[in-house]
């Protein structure tokens, strides 16, 4: 084989639709293998802390349909990483029983599916670490304590290539992967194939997000890259759009702090080399890629740990002179709220649209508020009558602080609605770590099973 | 002779933007069109660690990268979050809306007095 060739329609499959008008272009093109991840941890803490997906049902079933459907059509392998936007077990389990809904829906002639899982035992991750076992924090945190594990709910491990090189080995024609690093996911048909891992890994890192790599700007659509052994070619599917020097070169750093470097389990691809130019009208070449073995063998974790449960209220302000001591305003409600339940035990936080609301403290102009202000309040406590409670006082008691010298004496907020609303439950990021693993699948068992008549 | 003018960076770029870079970091990236008017930027000195973390009022401790990525036309920095992506009171889970006030930065242009 002298090349491989494979689309990605979808940058996050199931959190909007793959628009199919490029996708049947790229299917068109004849491609040896359709593959995209599911995930992402932009979508925060709680689907994975609550074991849920952000993306609707209807929408993962859509975009895993049009693939399933063409992957059989072409008789090509077909890819998904991070099932559900968590990659947690349920979220395989999830896909894979709607491929197999999907493959007697279609009356598709029986295949493999090889499905991965991803989650962490936590007591066994406990037990490593009370034997001594450094789970070391990335981006600035500490080594994981004991405290913060504790404190967490679920653990998702990042899978590399290796399960799905395990599974693509044993013949699945569809592999469902737990949490996976979105590039190797295409990474890994190209080292299945025999091709570099410097040119396997860059071919990820450009198809990962589909049609981010190609302008003008528009998400969804359908890319394909093709892998030699010397180099990688990304060509936009949809009409409208190219692959340029520009927009691949422009999406090395897209949600990255380095664009010359791209972590993965077992290494880090450099990109400081790439070469880039223009191979033809649509489609952009990429040279000089390289990549390093990791010295140890280190595995991402995601972890998610719940604060408590969450209540939102929503308050309105129009008075000049109330807006401009908003912080008494709020300080006022914080104070009955201490007064009802003291200092500790929940969290209270007000979020000021129209002065500091998107940015808070990083906000240059938050001397300067807008004309009317929205404040969201937002309660979280252990129980939910509890977040109730401290969510209404935080609110209601906003309408009766006390300015000095306010006009206005009959209230001062507005309310549109005089309730408060129940949210999700608050969770957050407790890991965000790396582990040593002996064995580059050990957190990443596989399993075989089928679909189809 | 050359008077000395400004012209703001959102005039001069084709991209600015903010986003997560996992859980803990948010990234910005500004990127230009010409490699010209990148080098211009580049070299007047208007976008270093010093001058986006005086613009959003943080400590130099939390740009944990600054970029000069010559292969993309493109300046490109990453600030330290105080609380991870999502917690409770975060005002932007995907970290997209914090680019704002690099919009109205203004970058020094030489421009002949006639021509």
């Amino acid at each position: 084989m002298q090349s491989l060739r494979i689309i990605c329609p979808n940058g996050h499959l199931g959190f909007a639709p793959i628009r199919p008008e490029s996708f049947r272009l790229g299917v068109a093109a004849r491609p040896d293998y359709i593959a995209a991840d599911s995930g992402s941890c932009d979508i925060g803490p709680v689907p994975l802390g609550t074991d849920t997906s952000t993306s609707p049902l209807g929408w993962q079933t859509h975009d895993l349909e049009l693939m399933l459907v063409a992957s059989r059509e072409l008789g090509v392998p077909m890819l998904i990483g991070s099932a559900g936007d968590t990659g947690a077990n349920s979220r395989v389990d999830l896909y894979v029983k709607i491929i197999q809904e999907l493959a007697t829906k279609h009356r598709l002639p029986r295949f493999k599916v090889g499905y991965f899982y991803s989650e962490v035992d936590i007591p066994a991750l406990r037990r490593r670490m009370a034997a001594g076992e450094v789970v070391e924090g990335l981006d600035g945190r500490d080594a994981l304590s004991m405290s913060e594990l504790d404190a967490t709910e679920r653990i998702v491990a990042m899978a590399g290539v290796h399960p799905f090189l395990a599974l693509l080995r044993q013949g699945a024609d569809v592999v469902i992967g737990g949490r996976s690093s979105d590039s190797c996911v295409f990474a890994a048909p190209a080292m299945h194939h025999g091709f570099p891992e410097a040119q396997a890994y860059y071919l990820g890192k450009v198809l990962e997000c589909a049609s981010f790599c190609a302008e003008p700007y528009g998400g969804k659509e359908t890319v394909l890259g093709e892998v030699t052994a010397d180099d990688v070619r990304v060509t936009a599917m949809h009409p409208a759009q190219r692959c340029t020097v520009a927009s691949v070169a422009g999406h090395a750093m897209y949600e990255r702090s380095n664009p010359f470097f791209e972590h993965v389990a077992g290494g880090t691809l450099d990109m400081s080399q790439c070469h880039y130019e223009q191979a033809g009208e649509k489609t952009t070449r990429i040279t000089g890629a390289q990549f390093q073995p990791a010295a140890e063998f280190r595995v991402k974790l995601e972890g998610a740990g719940k604060v408590g449960e969450r209540y939102v209220g929503l308050v309105g302000i129009r008075d000049p002179y109330t807006i401009a001591h908003i912080d008494e305003v709020t300080g006022w409600a914080r104070q009955q709220v201490r007064e009802r339940f003291g200092e500790t035990g929940y969290e209270l936080h007000y979020i000021v649209y129209g002065r500091d609301g998107v940015m808070g403290p990083l906000e240059p102009l938050r001397d300067k508020p807008g004309h009317e202000l929205c404040v969201m309040v937002q309660g979280v406590a252990p129980t939910a009558e509890m977040a109730e409670e401290v969510c209404m006082i935080g609110t209601r008691q906003m309408f009766y602080a006390r300015l000095p010298e306010v006009k206005g004496s009959a209230g001062s907020v507005a309310f549109a609605l005089d309730e408060v609303l129940r949210a999700s439950p608050a969770y957050r990021w407790t890991l965000n770590h790396t582990l040593r693993c002996a064995d580059p699948v050990e957190l990443f068992p596989t399993h075989m099973t089928h679909a189809g008549l | 002779m050359a008077t000395m003018t400004t012209q703001k960076l959102s005039t001069l770029a084709k991209t600015i933007r903010s986003k997560n870079a996992g859980v803990d970091l948010i990234t910005f990236d500004i990127i230009f069109t010409e490699r010209r008017t990148y080098e211009r930027v580049k070299t007047s000195g208007v976008l270093t660690r010093e001058s986006v973390a005086c613009l959003y009022g943080i400590g130099l401790e939390r740009i944990s990268d600054f970029v000069e990525f010559d292969p993309g036309n493109a300046i490109k920095f990453t600030i330290t979050r105080v609380r991870p992506s999502g917690s409770a009171g975060d005002p932007d889970i995907f970290g997209a809306q914090q680019y704002a006030p690099l919009l109205d930065i203004e970058v020094p242009v030489d421009v002949p007095a006639s021509k």
